[in-house]
């Protein structure tokens, strides 16, 4: 297992040039180009923004504001991980020719797609800052530290989880499907539409605290949209060794089944 | 002796037989114990490789022949490292390069320079590697032009080109080659087949899958002969080729065999086509091959399908086809000898009778047809049993397969029994030329043309025989 991890930094030319190739083949075809990589968060952004201050108003706390740059600091992230465990998940089947017909590591697929998505995240931010110097100019420099171990922390879960999917789709097929209704309600889950401290009436603090997406969501919107230090560091840091740990069961479990992959896909 | 590229030892593969009930005994199994199969019963599972060993030593062309599902290409993938053997090892020393599916990871929506890259990634090359080849690679696929634009704009034979461009130029120690040489058209085929030489001369090794014997024959040091995921036979690619050959052939033979005996039976089964006392007008010229019995249903004989039908009087009991062995087979080759016996039986002693006999392809075009009235010999009387014989010294047949129709009959025309295309043969040759008949033939040149014959280690060449369009 050690040796295929190494193995897989000695691939890592592969990797960014099959997420290059993924990042140019997503557009290719469209009016807008690369630019829907900015369109599509706003867009998305458009759409939640109309729901909770036209469809449902007064339905968030009246201290969040403006409520739409808390609604980005979550959706932003969120968008990276569910997509990345959706195309991870299908990834071993969409590229069954590499892995039947190809001598090609087939843990090479799922993290593409999380790397993928982690650019189109990365093409996310620029929108993002201009919502932070229009809103708060006031942000500090030392607060922002933070915030590449955050995305550290969420791509080390998001790989993990990744490979899992990835392996076990290719025996259970019924995972795609289960998958994307359960991203829904892991979204509703977490404090990204509404913020932690207030008081859910049907879902409980210890709930929130169980699904690691919450801290990974709090702690962006604790960099970027609330003032003053970051005070959830110690869940973040809990979240990051128990993502490493994921990361490495993940790369187990995958590495048992890879040779199940080039049969059953 | 010499380095091993290629060394298998007691290869196995045991693949699992498609099943929903026990996919998650599969899948527990592959956790716990690696092993996809160990805890399947073995009603479910399928051995594709049973116990392969075999060695290739580097700089060698070794060939692998063997029916579809023999498990030629599972051995392959296991060389390439794309499935792993249930039990048993391969190492292989050096460099692969798989060309087993040619251009599998190209991207459509990507220009073909891109794909380039990244296919070459993919094998191993780095970008550098591949920058220096990249002239080399779009000049061997010929796909200048088109270069630039998307993959999913390029017909298949593209495709298969860029494919087959990048994988050679990978410069591999190995390459493992899985009937490819189907791709592209004449022209390239034959670049690859150069590309293959080149290979050979600077010393690489080269394991070919494919069910081109000649290209085994001619260009193979070596070759192993894969049945049923077993090895039946490995050395000389001509003897392995020959032993090949004829077991294909004594199958072909016992399939057109059950097939003669099932048209036969339809025919017995079906009812007797009426027999008027009409006296037909036919078989009296030789427009007419054979006789054409007097009945009501076919109006053109030519089209009338598989059956039997007669008075039966005299009765053709038996019809054997035999070959310069002696023995009644189904398989012939051609320039060989054919005999083809008729043992016949008669009710009562008979002074009317004319033998006759057709030949026709698979398309049921008569190709041939006479009796014994047309070659001028009358009948004069025949009783109790006997046996008529039509000798073929030199079987003056292309490749393929025929059938016989056979018959005897009064000189008007009325059947006594008429056997309609109940017997089906298959002619071999080595030499694939066209149509049906092949005329006694020589070819004379005058000093000025010179030609070679092609049967040596290097006379590989293109436009062999084996090129010649097939029907």
């Amino acid at each position: 297992m050690l040796h295929n991890l190494r193995q897989l930094f000695r691939h890592r030319a592969l990797i960014q040039s099959l997420v290059t190739r993924e990042l140019k083949a997503r557009y290719r075809g469209s009016v807008l180009g690369f630019f829907w990589s900015f369109i599509n968060p706003l867009l998305l952004l458009a759409v939640y923004s109309f729901v909770f201050t036209v469809v449902l108003p007064g339905t968030h706390p009246r201290e969040i504001e403006p409520y739409a740059l808390f609604l980005f600091c979550g959706i932003l992230p969120w968008t990276w991980f569910s997509s990345s465990l959706t195309e991870a998940a299908n990834s071993l089947m969409a590229g069954g020719n590499l892995i039947k017909k190809v001598l090609f590591p087939a843990e090479i697929l799922p993290i593409v797609a999380v790397l993928a998505n982690m650019m189109h995240f990365f093409f996310g931010l620029p929108i993002l800052v201009l919502f932070l110097l229009y809103f708060r100019p006031t942000i500090t420099f030392v607060e922002m530290l933070w915030f590449p171990v955050v995305v550290a922390v969420q791509l080390l879960l998001t790989m993990g989880l990744a490979l899992i999917l990835a392996a076990l789709t290719v025996h259970f097929r019924d995972i795609k499907d289960l998958l994307s209704n359960l991203l829904t309600l892991w979204f509703f889950a977490t404090p990204i539409i509404y913020p932690m401290h207030i008081a859910l009436p049907g879902i409980s603090k210890s709930v929130l605290n169980a699904n690691p997406f919450t801290h990974l969501a709090v702690s962006y919107q604790e960099i970027l949209f609330y003032d003053g230090p970051l005070g959830h560091w110690r869940w973040l840091l809990a979240l990051a060794g128990a993502s490493a740990l994921l990361f490495l069961f993940g790369y187990f479990l995958f590495d048992r089944l890879r040779d199940s992959f080039a049969e059953e896909v | 002796m010499s380095r091993l590229a290629i060394h298998a030892q007691h290869v196995s593969k045991i693949y699992r037989r498609f099943a929903h009930k026990r996919q998650f005994a599969t899948l527990k199994s592959a956790i716990l114990t690696g092993s996809l199969v160990r805890d399947l019963r073995p009603e479910e599972t399928f051995r594709a490789l049973d116990d392969v060993s075999f060695d290739v030593e580097a700089g060698r062309t070794y060939g692998i022949v063997g029916r579809n599902g023999s498990g030629k290409s599972t051995m392959l993938k296991c060389i390439a490292g794309i499935t792993k053997p249930t039990t048993g090892t391969v190492t292989v020393s050096g460099r692969i390069s798989a060309l087993i599916e040619l251009g599998a990871g190209f991207h459509p929506e990507i220009s073909g320079r891109e794909n380039v890259f990244i296919n070459g990634i993919m094998l191993g090359l780095s970008k550098a590697e591949i920058e220096r080849r990249f002239d080399d690679i779009v000049d061997f696929a010929d796909l200048a032009p088109f270069i630039d634009a998307p993959v999913k704009t390029y017909s298949s034979g593209m495709y298969m080109r860029l494919g087959f461009a990048v994988a050679v130029n990978v410069d591999p120690d190995v390459l493992l080659v899985d009937e490819v040489l189907a791709v592209g058209d004449e022209g390239f085929a034959h670049k690859c087949l150069d590309k293959f030489a080149e290979f050979r001369r600077r010393g690489k090794t080269i394991l070919l899958v494919t069910h081109s014997l000649g290209l085994v024959e001619r260009f193979c040091d070596e070759a192993l002969w894969l049945d049923k995921g077993r090895v039946r036979a490995v050395g000389d690619p001509k003897r392995v080729v020959d032993a090949y050959v004829t077991e294909v052939e004594e199958s072909e033979e016992a399939h057109l065999a059950a097939q003669d005996a099932r048209a036969r039976e339809l025919a017995e089964q079906r009812p007797q086509v009426s027999v008027s006392a009409a006296p037909g007008d036919a078989a009296r010229d030789g427009g007419q091959a054979v006789a054409a019995p007097v009945v009501d249903v076919p109006a053109d004989m030519f089209q009338v399908g598989a059956g039997r039908w007669g008075s039966r009087d005299v009765e053709i009991t038996r019809v054997d086809l035999i070959g310069p062995d002696g023995t009644p087979s189904h398989v012939f080759h051609a320039g060989e000898s054919l005999t083809i016996t008729l043992a016949l039986e008669a009710r009562a002693p008979v002074k009317d009778f004319v033998f006759g006999l057709g030949l026709f392809n698979a398309d049921g075009v008569c190709i041939y047809g006479t009796n014994t009235n047309i070659e001028e010999m009358s009948s004069q009387e025949f009783s109790g049993s006997g046996e008529v014989g039509f000798v073929m010294d030199d079987l003056a047949l292309t490749e393929g397969t025929y059938k016989l129709d056979v018959a005897v009959h009064k000189l008007d025309g009325f059947p006594y029994d008429y056997h309609r295309q109940l017997y089906t043969f298959r002619v071999k040759s080595r030499v694939k030329d066209v149509g049906f008949f092949r005329p006694k033939h020589s070819w004379t040149f005058s000093p000025s043309i010179r030609l070679t014959r092609l049967d040596g280690p290097e006379g590989w060449r293109p436009h062999m025989p084996d090129d010649a369009p097939r029907r």
